[in-house]
């Protein structure tokens, strides 16, 4: 790269961001203009616009188009090969046994977790620094994550030193080294560690936040009541969260449902790992097989789908009684 | 109130400017080659353009890249043709994504027919020119043109090769304990065993490990065995899906294979039991022969680079040497040399003169005699000298190449559909080697050959 290239690419940037403002400003403008009458339909329908088209450009039209590519061989004749093949080969029924087993352990467990430690550390002293310790692998990108955590297990055979962590405390313990990502089916739950690894502070945050707004007077009526502290936590705080779990849950679901990146990272999918997301880029793009990519794309957007409704109906019950 | 206001302003101002300035040390002005240096003699077929560039993509990467820049660059300098090329790892998974968006670069390096044959399918692909088939029908064989070419029509010319199937040992083992390089299967099999029998360590050290593309060495050892026991005719049914993936004639090799992978007398020299070939990077899994801890490794030619992992050269490739390779012996001493390999195809996504100026150069014997001299790789071009060759190891191969008695075969993995050799044949030798069984794993890869 030369300096004029440099300086043509900054050029590019400079003009870029000048004719959004343009485009933005006489937007604006416009809205501001149109006429009295029907003025509010005027103005959602222009600031509706930009949203939608790209909603319709970036989601709509691919979503449609993988729906209908689920359905259809490589040669473009409608088929349910794909689901066939998703539901009949070991392989692929593995992936969906995996997902599954994920989509149960990681949510509750990082709540659990998270739920705990919110509670232990409510109006301790220091319960910033304990915080913020909980919280910080969700700083970590996945695939970053998922490279530390391929240390962790990592193996080396014979009387090779391990650099492995896990196995160099196995080996100081005196027991021999185990190829933890290579061994089914230990090394789906090492994966699923990962995932609560970097869940658990997310839960945390915003548990402790909804404790906190968990009114005192209930807490103390419970106290003059006799109850001791685990039927208060059970009685009193838990339901004074019940929108925040429900949050965290489906939110933690969500993600661990579409979970690739670590998978791809650490074992890319080999010795029974595979899960829904890693199994559809395999098959989709390095398989060349886009009918069975998209069925499990599909396959996908139909687990999600009732968790997201869920999620919406709960908060929509809890603003009405607001 | 002034001066606050005054601040506001300053700030994004001194940022951008430091940053431009920043960037700036990132850029070096690189002077345009004088074209008064080059003897452009071999280049005066393909014509002088005007502002043209052509934009290439392929798997190559750092230092190869660098190799194969260097390889065309008094191209671009005597036929002001501007080449630029872009490697990535994701290359192979990205190609047909971006051809069906139109937005595939002029030309793509592909390392694998059973690719080209699904961008040829989606009618992406312009076929070559006459100067680019006039090439190969002087310089190559008619195996290699054949890989080119897909439904009759011929879209692409090799461009590099590698050959499969080379054993690598230590010369001065075999010598101190007076073993012969082996001439047939079975004298293969008596070393291993004889080494084994010795007790100082095991025969052979392999590694399987390569990230999401775990498993392939072990299909390269499964298609040696197969071209060596059934022959070049059964090998061709066996890729085009002529025989099922479970025929007996499959598991026999699959067999053969496995009285090395599957046994812990044979495996894993200097890494430890059967089970270490998933964990061992293939890149690493021939070093032990450097410690005395294992014997025998077997891997591609391109393995050479390999035995310095640093760099440099303290590690010596010839048959004098530190290391160097046999090729995996046939079933009989006088069977004619076969012989599996693999290679890349430069195709095409735009039609246009400079574009097809640029391919027939790439398919010329001048290409190939620059590329080969700069080191590391071979070509299966028959205009291309051995001796250009920055090896022992490598002038012997391109020899057997060229040889026209030699049965050459492209690797049957990169034949296959995707769904297979790039896929489920990689996870089947996985769960081979881990301990399943070989007519269950093949089962399980022929049910997932998808249906035509």
């Amino acid at each position: 790269m030369t300096t004029a290239d440099l300086l043509g690419k900054l050029l590019q940037v400079v003009m870029g961001l000048a004719v959004f403002a343009a485009v933005v400003g006489l937007l604006i403008f416009f809205i501001d203009k149109a006429p009295k009458k029907g003025r509010d339909y005027w103005q959602l329908t222009f600031f509706l616009l930009p949203a939608m088209l790209f909603i319709a450009v970036g989601l709509v039209y691919p979503a449609i188009r993988t729906s209908l590519l689920a359905f259809q061989d490589p040669s473009g004749d409608w088929t349910l090969a794909n689901f066939v093949w998703t539901f009949t080969q070991p392989a692929a029924i593995r992936t969906l046994i995996n997902t599954i087993i994920w989509v149960l352990l990681v949510p509750t467990i990082s709540t659990a977790i998270g739920l705990a430690y919110a509670v232990f550390i409510d109006k301790s002293r220091g319960e910033r620094y304990y915080k913020v310790i909980l919280f910080m692998p969700i700083a970590i990108s996945f695939v970053g994550a998922g490279v530390i955590w391929r240390f962790v297990y990592e193996y080396r055979g014979g009387d090779r030193d391990q650099i492995g962590l896990l196995n160099a405390m196995v080996v100081a313990a005196g027991g021999e080294p185990v190829q933890w990502l290579q061994t089914d089916p230990i090394n789906t739950f090492l994966l699923i560690v990962v995932m609560i690894w970097i869940q658990t502070g997310f839960a945390m945050v915003l548990l402790s936040a909804a404790i906190k707004g968990v009114p005192t007077e209930q807490i103390e009526a419970a106290q003059l009541d006799g109850t001791n502290g685990w039927q208060r936590f059970l009685n009193v705080t838990v339901p004074g969260i019940r929108g925040a779990l429900v949050v965290v849950l489906t939110t933690i679901s969500i993600a661990t449902l579409k979970v690739f990146d670590i998978v791809r990272t650490m074992t890319a999918g080999n010795f029974n790992t595979s899960v829904i997301a890693n199994e559809m880029y395999t098959q989709a793009f390095r398989a060349s097989e886009v009918g069975r990519g998209s069925a499990l794309a599909l396959i996908l957007f139909v687990l999600v789908l009732p968790i997201v409704i869920y999620n919406v109906n709960v908060l929509r019950k809890q603003r009405e009684i607001r | 109130m002034r001066i606050r206001r005054h601040r506001r302003w300053m700030a994004p101002v001194v940022a951008a400017a430091a940053i431009g300035l920043a960037l700036t040390g990132c850029t070096g002005d690189i002077a345009e080659q004088d074209a008064a240096d080059v003897d452009c003699g071999p280049y005066e077929e393909y014509g002088t353009f005007e502002d043209k560039a052509v934009t290439v993509a392929g798997t190559i990467l750092d230092l190869e890249a660098d190799r194969l820049m260097e390889a065309w660059a008094d191209f671009e300098t005597c036929t002001g043709i501007e080449v630029d090329y872009q490697g990535s790892s994701e290359f192979e998974a990205q190609i047909a994504v971006l051809a069906e968006g139109g937005n595939a670069p002029d030309v793509g390096i592909v390392p694998q027919p059973g690719l080209l044959a699904r961008l040829a399918t989606g009618g992406w692909l312009i076929p070559a020119s006459e100067a680019v088939e006039a090439n190969v029908d002087e310089w190559w064989s008619e195996d290699w043109k054949q890989y080119g070419t897909h439904d009759g029509t011929f879209y692409a010319a090799p461009l590099m090769a590698s050959i499969k199937g080379y054993v690598w040992y230590s010369p001065a083992e075999f010598e101190e304990k007076g073993y012969e390089i082996p001439k047939t299967l079975d004298e293969l099999n008596d070393l291993s065993a004889t080494i084994a029998g010795e007790g100082e360590h095991k025969p052979w050290c392999v590694g399987l490990e390569s990230g999401d593309a775990t498993g392939w060495p072990g299909t390269d050892w499964v298609e040696d065995y197969m071209l060596r026991l059934h022959g070049p005719d059964v090998y061709d049914q066996w890729v085009t899906h002529g025989i099922p993936f479970n025929d007996p004639q499959v598991a026999e090799a699959f067999d053969a294979v496995g009285e090395v992978l599957k046994s812990e007398d044979m495996v894993n020299g200097g890494i430890g039991n059967v089970s270490t070939q998933v964990t061992e990077a293939f890149q690493t899994a021939g070093l032990p022969i450097l410690d005395g801890e294992c014997s025998l490794h077997h891997q591609a030619s391109f393995y050479e680079t390999f035995w310095n992992p640093e760099g440099g050269d303290e590690v010596t490739v010839a048959s004098d040497g530190d290391v160097f390779g046999f090729l995996l012996p046939p079933v009989n001493a006088d069977d004619p040399l076969s012989v599996t390999g693999g290679g890349e195809f430069p195709v095409a996504f735009r039609d246009a003169e400079e574009v097809e100026a640029f391919r027939a150069f790439l398919s010329s014997d001048t290409w190939a005699n620059n590329r080969v001299s700069l080191g590391g790789v071979i070509s299966a071009n028959t205009g291309v000298d051995p001796e250009n060759a920055s090896s022992e190891l490598l002038t012997q191969s391109i020899e057997i190449l060229q040889d026209p008695e030699t049965t050459f075969r492209f690797d049957g993995s990169d034949l296959m559909p995707g769904a297979v050799g790039a896929d489920s044949f990689w996870k089947g030798i996985v769960a081979w080697v881990t301990g399943g069984e070989t007519q269950q794993v093949l089962d399980t890869i022929e049910s997932s050959w998808p249906a035509q």
